[in-house]
């Protein structure tokens, strides 16, 4: 395979997996706060949500291995699972280990999400609100080599996009009606040890 | 009345007997164990906390569950607002509590007696500690005490399990239930201390001792608290199978003539007077007729206040303490609360009679713990009852939504 | 030959999302504040596979399917 080729198709798997990110991302806060109307079910933006996180792994998975496999770059599969072990860019390489490995536990445990119960994948899960900004790190730190207009147009899509929705997210209370209520009631029968 | 027995010895109003006179008047400790159990089966003693469920069963259910990591809990709650059974029974005879508590924890096999007792009960805390500082040191020793926050959830017992376990008294979902996990992971016991107390004289005199008390075919004796309208309103032990009536007498008479009695507290039912006037007073007997004897309230209410704007201001009560962990009891009964209110102020309408049929079945069964469905048996009881109040109520309020200095509603004037 | 199948419902982790009724309407509707009611009586052979979707889109993990032995039904 041609090498330029490999390196085209890595940054256009790595251009698209951010895309993608961002998509799921956005869904999910959109499923937090309950968005739904007569024409779009809530399973509709779990599913999607869902669906996407496990297609954006594939171009992930594709990105990842069309760079490790460039001759250009000179990384070993090593670089793939551990942060800043890389000659080539250590830095801004390692940050995307590290987003593809949080994310490999996001989905992960999701996948197992029954076993492990609802807390403990919860936890988990907020890790995305990591995951996401050190992926766009990534992007911007190892991708800077003759980035197009339209990409740079297209990552501050996303950071837009996931920005307004992650804002939204944190001005808006809990979705849960009950929430205040709950912790009032708590709070008037806690007997706990200096509290 | 004439056989006392939880409240034989000593006059009720001289304060705590101690125990030095209940070894005097009752003797040694009896024996505990797979016996005892047995003993306590054969009575058919009911559990007096609210649900009547029987005593020896449950003691064999944790027995059963139990390798020596059983816990007993003393249930001194007291969270009903009108109820002062218990209160009046840890003041008074807190060593036959004691008694009980630690027979049963022989019994099953308990490495651990819990006192939970009502936060806002002083002179009861006062004399079950007391109490227990008397008591021999290996008894002292498994035993701890723990205030129970007064909020009307409080005395469930999968909240009194999770006060213990994690510090907040919040019912949580069963199963499993306490009697098979519960405090620490062990199967707990929860007993009310009424029921504590007729296992230890059982204990001592038998089974059939027990079943020699008793009217109209039921046994044993039981505690009632006489409220409302009556001049001499307070705590009574009957034998079981006493009328309504009866106990009315003993309680003074009523002071004026009455409309409704609510029978078994807030979780109850209303009964048109005229109707439960001759009605025993024994848990078989009133499941018979589709009532419960709940937590031994019986209450009068006078035909000068008004049924519709009473179950306005217990349902107002009841809404309110929801523990709000569960969105159709915390709603539900709120919403049910609003149009009983609506009601009773602003006078019948179709649309509110309507919601209150159709919400009180959407609510049924659908909270974790019973208190939603304790809540529509009592509206539901007062639709059934008093038809016709509510479907003609005019606009007044005769209700109170009285304040406690605490902040907290009380529900209804039953106590005047 | 029917095994008897009953949705358990952790009533306190509900939090009325609402997704089983949008995937089961059939067995599952939602009350005035959107919580959900359960139709009573055991899941019908030809809903499981529906059901086993509900259980695993629940976000709080509320719901399971239980073999009946002596279970207080979901409502």
């Amino acid at each position: 395979m041609s090498d330029t080729l490999l390196w085209y198709t890595t940054r256009a798997a790595g251009a698209v997996s951010l895309v993608m990110l961002s998509a799921v991302v956005v869904l999910g806060i959109l499923s937090t706060l309950r968005v739904q109307s007569p024409n779009w079910p809530r399973f509709l933006t779990t599913g999607l949500h869902r669906n996407l996180a496990l297609l954006t792994l594939v171009f992930l998975g594709l990105h990842i291995v069309t760079a490790v496999v460039d001759p250009f770059t000179h990384l070993g599969w090593l670089a793939a699972v551990v942060p800043f072990s890389s000659y080539y860019r250590t830095f801004w390489l390692g940050l995307g280990t590290i987003a593809f490995l949080l994310l490999l536990a996001i989905v992960a445990t999701s996948l197992v999400r029954g076993f492990l119960g609802h807390g403990a994948w919860r936890a988990i899960h907020w890790l995305t609100y990591a995951a996401w900004p050190v992926a766009v790190l990534h992007g911007f730190g190892t991708g800077t080599d003759g980035w197009s207009f339209w990409l740079l147009v297209l990552a501050w899509a996303c950071i837009i996009a996931v920005g307004v929705a992650a804002a939204y997210r944190f001005m808006s209370g809990p979705r849960d009606p009950l929430a205040s209520a709950r912790t009032a009631f708590r709070a008037d029968v806690n007997r706990r040890e200096g509290e | 009345m004439s056989r006392l027995r939880l409240l034989a010895g000593r006059d009720i109003t001289s304060g705590a007997e101690d125990f030095t006179e209940h070894v005097r008047r009752l003797g040694a400790q009896p024996a505990a164990g797979p016996a005892l159990i047995e003993t306590i089966v054969r009575s058919g003693l009911t559990g007096r906390g609210g649900a009547s469920f029987p005593v020896g069963l449950k003691w064999k259910s944790v027995a059963a569950h139990s390798h020596g990591s059983a816990v007993v809990v003393v249930n001194g709650a007291e969270g009903e607002p009108h109820s002062k059974k218990d209160r009046m029974l840890m003041t008074t005879r807190p060593h036959l509590i004691l008694d009980g508590a630690f027979l049963a924890a022989h019994s099953v096999r308990a490495r651990q007696v819990v006192l939970y007792i009502g936060e806002e009960h002083e002179a009861a805390r006062n004399a079950m500690l007391r109490a227990l500082a008397e008591r021999r040191p290996n008894e002292r020793k498994i035993t701890r005490v723990l205030g129970a926050p007064p909020r009307y959830v409080a005395g469930d017992s999968s909240a009194v399990v999770h006060l213990v376990n994690a510090g907040i008294a919040t019912p949580m979902t069963t199963p499993p239930s306490p009697h098979e996990r519960g405090v620490e992971g062990g199967p707990t016991l929860v007993q009310n201390v009424e029921s504590l107390a007729h296992a230890a004289l059982i204990a001592r005199h038998g089974d059939a001792w027990y079943r020699s008390a008793g009217r109209r075919g039921a046994a044993g004796t039981l505690l009632v608290t006489v409220a409302g309208g009556v001049s001499g309103p307070g705590v009574h032990e009957i034998e079981a199978g006493t009328t309504v009536a009866e106990a009315v007498e003993m309680a003074g008479g009523v002071t004026e003539p009455a409309r409704a009695v609510l029978i078994g507290g807030y979780f109850g039912s209303w009964v048109p007077a005229e109707h439960a006037w001759d009605l025993p007073l024994d848990s078989a007997m009133l499941r018979e007729r589709g009532l419960s004897i709940g937590c031994g309230v019986v209450g009068i209410l006078h035909h000068s206040s008004c049924v519709v704007c009473e179950t306005a201001g217990i349902m107002r009560y009841l809404a309110a303490e929801s523990s709000a962990q569960c969105g159709p009891c915390f709603f539900g009964l709120r919403a049910l609360a609003d149009a009983c209110s609506r009601v009773a102020e602003r006078g019948t309408n179709p649309d509110d009679m309507h919601r209150l049929h159709r919400w009180a079945i959407d609510v049924r069964g659908r909270g974790a713990c019973h208190h939603p469905d304790g809540a529509v048996t009592f509206l539901q009881s007062a639709l059934k009852s008093f038809p016709d109040d509510f479907a003609h109520h005019p606009a007044h309020w005769r209700g109170q939504g009285r304040q406690t200095p605490a902040g907290r509603a009380q529900g209804a004037h039953l106590d005047e | 030959m029917s095994r008897d199948v009953q949705f358990l419902v952790d009533r306190i982790r509900c939090d009325g999302h609402g997704l089983c009724a949008e995937i089961l309407p059939e067995l599952t509707r939602l009350d005035d504040w959107g919580y959900p009611i359960f139709a009573p009586g055991p899941v019908p052979d030809q809903l499981l596979p529906l059901a086993q979707k509900a259980v695993e889109s629940c976000p709080v993990l509320a719901l399971a399917l239980k073999r009946a032995e002596r279970h207080r039904t979901a409502r």
